[in-house]
């Protein structure tokens, strides 16, 4: 009996992420305390991975491991989204951790296997591997909320987000086990064959898909599946919010694309409608309660919750134009998150976190550069043209429209204006207000060029809006 | 004879018992950790069942990595736990509301 | 022409004032205050004048553009594009925008000139003239749409442009939230639009409106529309924001916390304007439904009407003027709503060079009143002011429409439209813009006579500091004076009755009002002589003579009374009679109802209520939901549960 060896190239950037991960882990034993070493060899690694990702990138659709792992173009897109993510992850937090005592290899390593759950999710081709990146990145995304050992504020969110987290990837293995006994395989392509034939109809394939939604609700943190979201986003350490609220929703995509179109999208017509009610959910609550938030790490997840919503209304319609445009929105949504929050641990330094909406009074009188950074921000989380959250409602809206759903889209946009009204307060009070709080604004030349750089794309990527655009259907038409 | 459908209303009401035992259980987390489990435990006998029930062994596979990755998760979450005592000196689920609003 | 591709001339319009506003704002640091503003000057120069070159090929010439000048990318069947409309209609409104602005920036040097924030406002100046001439160039609906937005947020910034002020913070709040009720408007129409003729080009959904003139649709279930019918409404909703038309104007008069050259530029002669423009440039659509012109008809003539009695009652000198600017897009509402889109252009015209006039005027004299601008503390200010003082009553005799000022050809040719126009509602707009004319000369000559006439009512030390403004502030009002005066006599033929706008506004037969109008002109003479005998001219008139009575002559009217023999007295008397008849019935009925609708209908309903009333609950709303947030973590598992099984029951018992 033989074992052929598997065609590992597919999967090169995973194993060079994982393998440098174990590397870093090593060597940090050797280096000296506070040492940059694990940060640098860390973003290496990623800048590794996106040349390995890039020079995989012609290369047509393969898959490989018993065709348990796919490579294609909508998982090397994904994957390079979440290097850019990471690495300005990192960036932004490696001041932030050194101040608070949690600058350790351990960081940086979690943070990596994370990505590396992530990518695996990317590259899914079959419910075992899809679970196995999921629960990666939950058990580390989990860890690292609870990395500051000493914040009671930080361990309560941990230990929160591990319970629901947990009751998640339960009601996702129960659903995938029914999916399993209906259709005798895990592998997501014999699924959907499989489903082809039984029908829409079947009352047992919709109470496993009930579960995978709710599953899937939970990643994304939507109503009513969304209670996790602020108080994780506010008790974790804020460098560990950033990586929380970004790559995992992009990531989180992946298991729509893989597992409700790829594998269930001959049930569509009942996923459409649970999505349409949860969405509608999310904008609303998640618009309406933000506004009476008073820290600004909270009434980010509000809004991430509201953003959430609009993400859905893509997938809701349900055409390959449909998922181009959530795609759009959720990387369009990381980009912002990660931005905002950029800027939250740009405010904060040690013994201070700048978490409550007051501590952005006055920001102008203190440098005019980030007040503008962050008015972009603003502007494009509330779909402001011509920023490229603008662009982003517009593809959802226009895709709900074609779904022949207008009552939905007016619901949107009336969300849409309501939402508009607390991102304003921000820059009111970045503009229009006197500043308590006077100190320098001190941040390392990394984030400060990246932070830059971040708030600016939202509108210098405009006149190539359309190559974004492009590349995000493109990335979904090679599914089919 | 024991048939399949035994097996499926095993695990529905295992994982019902789970479900139930998170959000009825207010004093220990511990009990939380249980119910986690018993909850991935009943995934794990619908999994058994099916594959025993259609001779495919994938399923049986399944079940092993279920397995491992709840070890994982059990490791953390105590690690949780233990970081959670030491900074509140309780660990009931009544006071975890700091972040509430 | 001259050798250069026209495309690349017409990119280069808007683009210099976008480079002009980059380099005062991002680089001002470094090129300093004069650099700032040569900077934002010399770009809008740069645009006047080219403008001027293209209406002259455009107008005289005849060469139209409709195309596209560069696209992004076709996603999702809607092609992101910037593309070019250059017809007679877009070149008229370009060369108003940039001469106003142009203006406005000169004699922003002087009005700013201690001001720290200069090259800000200079920054934002000229991004705004960018934005207004990406609006008015468009040939499409986004294109559109990206202006409109572009001007509200430079708007926005710069009514808060003095945020050290609570009132200017909360003006620009109230600016922005009521105008996103207006995009919430012209966003559905265009999702409309695009949902029902794919595409949002202007040509192409022009050339398909016809044959769906009589389509209804059904998307509410019971409720069945003219598919134009709502298209044309909800484009109008956007248009009532922008233009500030009854009951969305609340903003425009707080907008007043602003810089006065703001005031000037935008929220008189340019961007409130857009909704007019925006409906002209639509006339092919809203041609074709009758019911959407009858509601443009009403709600501009109670704009024009009602809005004009408020005015009488303000005493801040620039409320004055911002009322009179509501009441004055209410009359181009109307222009437009009886078809005579020309009119209602010709109207926009004029209005911008003689309401920049008042404003810029207004703003002479505040800053030689070191920034008071109530008019009770005003009065002399004649003497102190000549130039001020004249070309303000260049202005305000325009405004008022008496002939030959500009104002009175373009108000008499809307008014003569509306008596021509057999569509709903014609008889009650007529009423409406006949006693509108004389609510105008009212007020209009009571803000003249309260600020330059009578004696000085302010304190010794700004009387002893009272000076003519320097020569950048005085020469635009020259400059703008002259077009108050001319405007509207040289542009009345060709506008109206001549051929200028061509095919770029659509006019049905049946509607033709100023066909019917050009049958009975003949030429500038006979139309003034007509004019003088005509009731407009009377009312404005007396409407003079009243705001005259009642702020010159009835203050002083005791002490002259008692040195003139009994007869006089007697005959004064009597003539005052008529005068306390004319007072109490029409000034002084006009004052309670401006102060009983400014009061209720403003503040206490519009405010109070539909602005601040649906922001305070929703906020209440949100601090009651975020309890559900409990904090427990059962609670949170609980929800999961819920949620589960509320889909779970919902989805397999169907």
């Amino acid at each position: 009996m033989t074992y052929p060896i598997p065609n590992l190239l597919p999967a090169l950037p995973e194993i060079w992420v994982l393998g440098m991960a174990c590397v870093i882990l090593i060597v940090d034993l050797y280096a000296k305390p506070h040492r940059l070493v694990a940060y640098l060899l860390c973003q290496g690694t990623l800048v590794g991975a996106a040349l390995l990702t890039l020079t995989g990138w012609s290369t047509g659709t393969e898959t490989t491991f018993n065709n348990t792992f796919v490579h294609d173009r909508l998982s090397d897109l994904l994957k390079l989204t979440f290097y850019l993510i990471m690495f300005c992850v990192f960036a932004y937090s490696r001041e932030y951790i050194r101040e608070r005592g949690m600058y350790r290899a351990e960081y940086f390593v979690l943070g990596l296997f994370g990505l590396v759950g992530m990518m695996v999710m990317a590259s899914a081709n079959h419910l075992l591997t899809l679970y196995l990146g999921l629960e990666l990145l939950s058990l580390c995304l989990y860890a690292m909320v609870a990395f500051q050992r000493d914040s009671s504020q930080a361990t309560e969110a941990a230990m929160k987000y591990f319970v629901l987290g947990a009751v998640s990837s339960g009601m996702l293995l129960y659903g995938m086990s029914i999916l399993y006994g209906l259709t005798g395989s895990l592998e997501i392509g014999v699924i959907k064959q499989t489903i082809a034939g039984a029908g829409s109809e079947n009352v047992a394939l919709t109470f496993g898909l009930v579960f995978i939604v709710v599953a899937i609700a939970f990643k994304f943190g939507i109503v009513p599946f969304h209670m996790w979201v602020p108080d994780v986003y506010h008790g974790a350490p804020t460098s560990v919010t950033v990586y929380v609220g970004t790559a995992p929703k992009v990531a989180a995509f992946a298991l729509v694309m893989r597992l409700l179109v790829g594998g269930l999208e001959d049930l569509a017509v009942s996923w459409r409608e649970m999505l349409v009610i949860l969405s509608v959910l999310s904008m609303g609550l998640g618009n309406i309660v933000a506004i009476a938030q008073t820290n600004i790490k909270r009434m980010l997840a509000y809004s991430s919750v509201s953003h959430m919503g609009f993400f859905l209304l893509g997938v809701i319609n349900a055409t390959p134009n449909g998922y181009g445009s959530a795609l759009f929105y959720v990387i369009v949504y990381a980009v912002m998150s990660l931005g905002a929050f950029g800027m939250v641990i740009l405010l904060s330094r040690t013994g201070f976190e700048a978490e409550r909406l007051d501590d952005f009074k006055g920001l102008n009188q203190r440098s005019p550069w980030y007040a503008m950074i962050m008015l972009l921000l603003m502007f494009s989380m509330a779909g402001v043209p011509p920023t490229v959250g603008f662009y982003a409602k517009l593809l959802v809206i226009q895709s709900v429209i074609q779904a022949n759903m207008i009552w939905l889209a007016v619901i949107a946009v009336l969300f849409a204006v309501i939402g508009a009204y607390y991102y304003l307060r921000i820059v009111r009070l970045m503009y229009f207000e006197d500043a308590e709080d006077q100190s320098p604004i001190i941040a390392g030349t990394d984030m400060r060029v990246l932070l830059g750089i971040n708030g600016l794309a939202l509108l210098l990527i405009i006149p190539w809006v359309g190559v974004v655009i492009d590349l995000c259907g493109k990335a979904i038409q090679g599914l089919s | 004879m024991i048939s399949l459908s035994h097996y499926l209303v095993l695990g529905a009401v295992l994982f019902a018992l789970a479900v139930v035992g998170i959000f009825l259980n207010r004093k220990n987390v511990v009990i939380l950790l249980m119910a986690i489990e018993l909850m991935l435990l009943a995934v794990n006998i619908n999994f058994l069942a099916f594959s025993h029930y259609r001779g495919d062994i994938a399923g049986q596979v399944f079940v092993f990595f279920i397995l491992t990755v709840a070890a994982a998760e059990a490791a953390i979450g105590l690690a949780i736990l233990v970081v959670l005592f030491r900074n509140r000196q309780t660990i009931d689920v009544e006071d975890l509301d700091i972040l509430k609003g | 022409m001259l050798g250069v591709d026209i495309k690349s001339i017409y990119l280069a319009i808007p683009l210099a004032c976008l480079i002009g506003s980059i380099a005062a704002g991002v680089f001002g640091w470094k090129i300093g205050r004069r650099g700032a503003h040569t900077a934002a000057i010399g770009g809008v120069a740069v645009s006047f004048f080219l403008s001027l070159l293209v209406f002259s090929d455009v107008v005289i010439h005849g060469h139209s553009f409709n195309g596209r000048v560069y696209t992004w990318a076709v996603s999702g069947g809607i092609p992101l594009e910037i593309g070019f409309l250059i017809d007679p209609l877009t070149a008229v409104m370009m060369v108003v925008v940039t001469f106003v602005s142009l203006m406005v920036h000169i004699y922003t040097i002087g009005y700013m000139a201690d001001d720290p924030g200069y090259k800000r406002f200079f920054s934002y100046t000229a991004l705004f003239t960018f934005f207004m001439l990406v609006l008015v160039m468009s040939n499409n609906f986004l294109q559109l749409f990206f202006g409109w937005e572009g001007v509200g947020l430079v708007s926005y910034l710069l009514i808060g442009f003095w945020f050290q002020r609570e009132s200017a913070i909360y003006a620009s709040l109230k600016a922005f939230l009521v105008n996103r009720v207006g995009d919430f408007g012209f966003l559905l129409g265009m999702a409309v639009i695009y949902l029902s003729f794919q595409t949002l080009d202007y040509e192409a959904v022009f050339a398909i409106a016809p044959q769906v003139a009589q389509q209804n649709v059904q998307w509410i279930p019971g409720f069945d529309w003219n598919l134009l019918t709502l298209i044309c409404i909800l484009l109008f909703i956007g248009a009532m924001g922008k233009s500030a038309q009854v009951p969305l104007h609340v903003w425009l008069p707080d907008s007043m916390e602003g810089p006065t050259p703001i005031s000037a530029l935008i929220h008189a002669a340019t961007m409130v304007t857009a909704g007019v423009f925006m409906v002209a440039r639509m006339s092919p659509l809203f041609e074709l439904s009758d019911t959407a012109l009858s509601v443009v008809l009403v709600i501009g003539s109670i704009t024009a009407l009602f809005l004009g009695f408020v005015a009488i009652v303000q005493n801040d000198i620039k409320r004055v003027v911002a009322y009179s600017t509501i009441s004055q897009l209410g009359y181009m509402m109307v222009a437009n709503a009886v078809s005579a889109y020309a009119g209602g252009i010709f109207h926009l015209v004029t209005h911008a060079f003689f309401k920049a006039l008042l404003f810029l005027a207004a703003g002479s004299v505040i800053i030689a009143m070191h920034h008071e601008q109530d008019m009770r503390h005003m009065g002399g200010l004649r003497r102190y002011m000549p130039v001020t003082y004249w070309t303000m009553v260049v202005g305000s005799l325009a405004l008022c429409g008496i002939p030959p000022f500009a104002g009175f050809f373009s108000k008499d040719s809307i008014i003569e439209a509306v008596h021509a126009s057999h569509i709903a509602f014609s008889g009650f707009a007529y009423f409406a813009v006949m006693t509108g004319v004389f609510v105008t000369a009212l007020y209009t000559f009571r803000m003249l006579f309260m600020t330059f006439h009578g004696k000085p009512r302010m304190d010794e030390h700004t009387l002893h500091h009272v000076r003519e403004s320097p020569f950048v502030v005085t020469f635009p009002l020259v400059m703008l004076a002259i077009p108050s005066v001319l405007a509207g006599a040289v542009l009345i033929k060709p506008m109206l009755f001549g051929d200028l706008f061509g095919t770029s506004l659509a006019v049905l037969p049946q509607h033709d009002v100023l066909a019917e109008m050009g049958n009975h002109y003949h030429g500038l003479g006979p139309f003034i002589t007509h004019g003088l005998e005509s009731l407009p001219f009377g009312m404005a008139v007396l409407g003079i003579i009243a705001a005259w009575l009642l702020y010159v002559r009835y203050p002083e009217l005791p002490g002259v009374i008692s040195e003139r023999a009994r007869l006089v007295y007697t005959l004064l008397l009597r003539k005052y009679f008529f005068d306390e008849v004319n007072d109490v019935v029409f000034a002084g009925g006009a004052t309670k109802i401006g102060t009983f609708l400014w009061k209720i209908g403003d503040v206490k309903l519009i405010d109070g209520f539909a602005v601040n009333g649906s922001a305070r609950v929703v906020g209440w709303f949100s601090s009651i939901v975020r309890y559900v947030q409990t904090g427990y973590v059962y609670h949170y598992a609980f929800a999961m549960i819920i949620g589960l099984f509320l889909l779970m029951t919902f989805f397999l018992h169907r």
